[in-house]
C-alpha cells in the first residue's frame, strides 16, 4: 500500500438544484501523505468543504474516486479511520465536557476502562485540564472548541478532518488555538485536513496547502511549504512566511472572477 | 419571584373586583323576582315587563333591592365569598368532619376524576411518543398519521365522547373509567406527538453529521442524541397535555348518568339548579389544573437540571 493518507482522482461533485446544476467540484485530484497537515484555502462556494465532507463519505462524489487509508470513504468512515471537527462546537448540552468525549467512545464500544484514561489524555491535550465535569456552557466559544478537537482525538483515528473549526473565534484565540494545534499535531502524529479562510491560519499551519476557486470548485494551487516543523508565533513575520503567503494570495486572486 | 409578587397579587385583586361588581347587574333579575314573589313593591310590578326592561335601568329604579343580588341562594352569578364559602364546605370541612370520601365531598370526586386524568394522560403520552417516533424515522408514517392526528382534534369532543363510552361498553367494559381514560388520551396525545416530532427533529444537521463518522447505528443515535435533545420540547407539551387530559376527563363524565367526578358535580348542578355546585366544581378542577401543570414544571426543572440544562 502507498504512502498516501488521502487520494482523490478527477473528483466532482455536482449538486442539482432549481436553479440549475451547481458544480461544487470539478475535476479535484490530490493526493495526501500521511502526516501532513494540509489546509485547504479559498473563497466562500470554492467547495473546500465538500472536498472535506467527500473524504468524511458524508458527501458522495457525481464522478471521479476518492480513497482513505487505500479504502474507499465509506469503508474509511466505517472503520473510523478519521474524526471530524465541525465549524461550530456542537457539544450536548446535556453532557459534560468529560461525557462529551466518552461520547464516540461509548459508541464504538471502547471498554469502560479504557474511558477515563483517554478523556483524561485529550483532556491535557488541548489544555483542559480539570473542566472534565464542566457543562458546556460553563466553557468559552473557544474552549468549547477545544473540547470539539479533544473528542475528535479520543479514538484513534490517523486522520483528522478540519471544517473552519476556529473561524468564529477572535483573533488572539485563534492565534493561540493554532499554535496549540501545530504542538498538538506534532505530539500526536495525525494527518491533518484543515479547512480555513485565511490566509495566515493557512501559511502558519500547513506543510501543503491547497488553494481552490469557485464556480466549478477547482484546486488553482497546491504550495509545498519550506516552513520548518517548529514555528514560533512570530514565524508570520519571516520573509519566508510573506513569500508563501503572497504566493496564496496570487492563487486566490487568479482564481477569483470579481463578477 | 418577590419582585413579581405584589404586581400578582394587584392583578388578582382586581380581577376579584371586577367578579364582585357584576354580580349585581347578572342577580338584579332573580333578586327583583324573589322580592316581587315576598309582595315587595318593585318597578316594574311584572315579570315580563321586566324581561324588557335593562338590567342597568332595573338597578337604578330598584336601588334598594340590588343589595339582594349577593345573598340568593341561586344566583345567576355568585359572589367570590359564597363560591368560596361552598369550596370550603365541600372540601375542607368535609375533611374536619371526617368525611372525605363522601359523595357531597368535592376531594372524593376530585380524586375520581385525578384518575382518569392520569390515567389518559399516560396513554396519551405514550400513544404521542410512539406516533412521534415513527413519524420522525419512517416517511410513511408521517403522511399516514400526521392528518389524522390533526383532523382529530377538530371534531368536536362532546360530540365525541358519548359515543366513545357506548362503545367501549359494548365490547363488554364496564364501568366509566376505561372510556373516561380514552377521551382524556384522546385530547393529550395531540400536544405531546406535536412537541416529540419537533423535539426529535431539533439537532442540527451538523450534531447527526458527527454521529455518523462515529458510524453510529439508528438506535444510538437516538438514544444519545435525538431522546436528550428532545426533552425540553416533552415537556412543554407534558403540561398541555395533562390540562388537556383533564378537560377530557371532565368531558367524559358530562354524559348523562354520571354521577361520580367534577364533570358529574357540574352536569347536576346545572339539572338542579345550583350554580354555587358548579362554581365550586369548576374552581376544583381549575385548582386540579393549576396543581397538575405546577407539579410537571417542577419535574421539568428538577430533571433539566439533573440533565446540566440551563433551566
Amino acid at each position: 500500500m502507498s504512502d498516501a493518507a488521502i487520494r482523490a482522482t478527477d473528483l466532482s461533485l455536482t449538486f442539482q438544484t432549481n436553479d440549475g446544476p451547481v458544480h461544487a467540484l470539478k475535476d479535484v485530484s490530490l493526493e495526501i501523505n500521511k502526516g501532513d497537515f494540509v489546509s485547504f484555502i479559498g473563497p466562500s462556494g470554492c467547495g473546500k468543504t465538500t472536498f472535506l465532507r467527500c473524504m468524511a463519505d458524508l458527501e458522495h462524489p457525481t464522478s471521479g474516486s476518492i480513497t482513505v487509508n487505500g479504502q474507499t470513504a465509506e469503508q474509511a468512515r466505517k472503520s473510523r479511520a478519521y474524526g471530524y471537527v465541525f465549524q461550530h462546537a456542537g457539544l450536548y448540552p446535556w453532557r459534560t465536557i468529560g461525557g462529551n468525549i466518552r461520547l464516540p467512545l461509548e459508541i464504538m464500544g471502547y471498554s469502560k476502562a479504557d474511558h477515563s484514561d483517554r478523556v483524561a489524555r485529550v483532556l491535557s491535550l488541548v489544555d483542559l485540564n480539570g473542566f472534565e465535569n464542566k457543562y458546556p456552557w460553563q466553557l468559552s466559544g473557544g474552549m468549547q472548541q477545544r473540547a470539539s478537537i479533544a473528542r475528535a482525538l479520543a479514538f484513534d483515528a490517523d486522520i483528522l478532518l478540519m471544517d473552519e473549526p476556529f473561524g468564529a473565534l477572535d483573533e488572539i484565540v485563534r492565534d493561540h488555538l493554532n499554535e496549540q494545534l501545530l504542538k498538538l499535531w506534532a505530539k500526536a502524529e495525525k494527518t491533518i485536513c484543515f479547512v480555513t479562510h485565511s490566509i495566515p491560519e493557512a501559511v502558519y499551519l500547513s506543510t501543503k496547502i491547497v488553494v481552490m476557486s469557485p464556480r466549478p470548485g477547482r484546486i488553482s494551487d497546491v504550495i509545498d511549504s519550506p516552513l520548518p516543523k517548529e514555528r514560533p508565533l512570530d514565524i508570520r513575520d519571516t520573509p519566508e512566511f510573506l513569500e508563501i503567503a503572497h504566493r496564496v494570495r496570487d492563487g486566490l486572486r487568479a482564481g477569483h472572477s470579481y463578477d | 419571584m418577590t419582585k413579581t409578587m405584589p404586581a400578582v397579587i394587584a392583578v388578582l385583586f382586581g380581577l376579584l373586583c371586577f367578579w364582585f361588581l357584576a354580580v349585581a347587574p347578572m342577580n338584579i333579575r332573580v333578586a327583583l323576582d324573589q322580592a316581587d314573589r315576598a309582595g315587595a313593591e318593585v318597578m316594574p310590578a311584572t315579570a315580563v315587563a321586566r324581561r324588557d326592561t335593562s338590567v342597568w335601568r332595573l338597578m337604578s329604579d330598584n336601588r334598594a333591592y340590588v343589595r339582594d343580588g349577593y345573598y340568593l341562594d341561586r344566583p345567576r352569578l355568585p359572589t367570590p365569598l359564597q363560591v368560596g364559602r361552598e369550596f370550603w364546605k365541600t372540601t375542607g370541612a368535609m375533611v374536619l368532619k371526617g368525611r372525605t370520601w363522601s359523595k357531597r365531598s368535592l376531594i372524593f370526586h376530585g380524586w375520581v376524576t385525578l384518575q382518569s386524568t392520569l390515567w389518559g394522560f399516560l396513554l396519551g403520552t405514550a400513544i404521542g411518543i410512539t406516533a412521534a417516533v415513527a413519524i420522525v424515522y419512517a416517511r410513511v408514517a408521517e403522511m399516514a398519521i400526521m392528518p389524522w392526528a390533526v383532523i382529530s382534534q377538530a371534531v368536536p369532543i362532546v360530540a365525541l365522547a358519548p359515543m366513545i363510552i357506548v362503545l367501549t361498553s359494548q365490547v363488554g367494559i364496564d364501568g366509566r373509567g376505561f372510556p373516561k381514560a380514552v377521551i382524556s388520551a384522546y385530547l393529550s396525545f395531540f400536544p405531546v406527538l406535536v412537541g416529540m416530532v419537533k423535539g426529535l427533529r431539533s439537532p442540527a444537521v451538523e450534531q447527526l453529521d458527527l454521529l455518523k463518522t462515529y458510524n453510529a447505528q439508528g438506535f444510538q443515535s437516538f438514544m444519545k442524541l435525538r431522546l436528550p435533545a428532545s426533552i425540553p420540547y416533552l415537556f412543554t407539551s407534558l403540561k398541555v397535555a395533562i390540562a388537556a387530559a383533564l378537560v377530557g376527563a371532565i368531558v367524559g363524565e358530562l354524559p348523562t348518568g354520571a354521577i361520580r367526578g367534577l364533570g358529574a358535580r357540574i352536569l347536576i348542578g346545572d339539572q338542579f339548579g345550583t350554580p354555587l355546585a358548579i362554581w365550586s366544581a369548576l374552581f376544583a378542577a381549575a385548582i386540579l389544573a393549576g396543581v397538575l401543570v405546577t407539579l410537571l414544571d417542577g419535574i421539568q426543572r428538577l430533571v433539566l437540571r439533573r440533565m446540566g440544562m440551563q433551566a
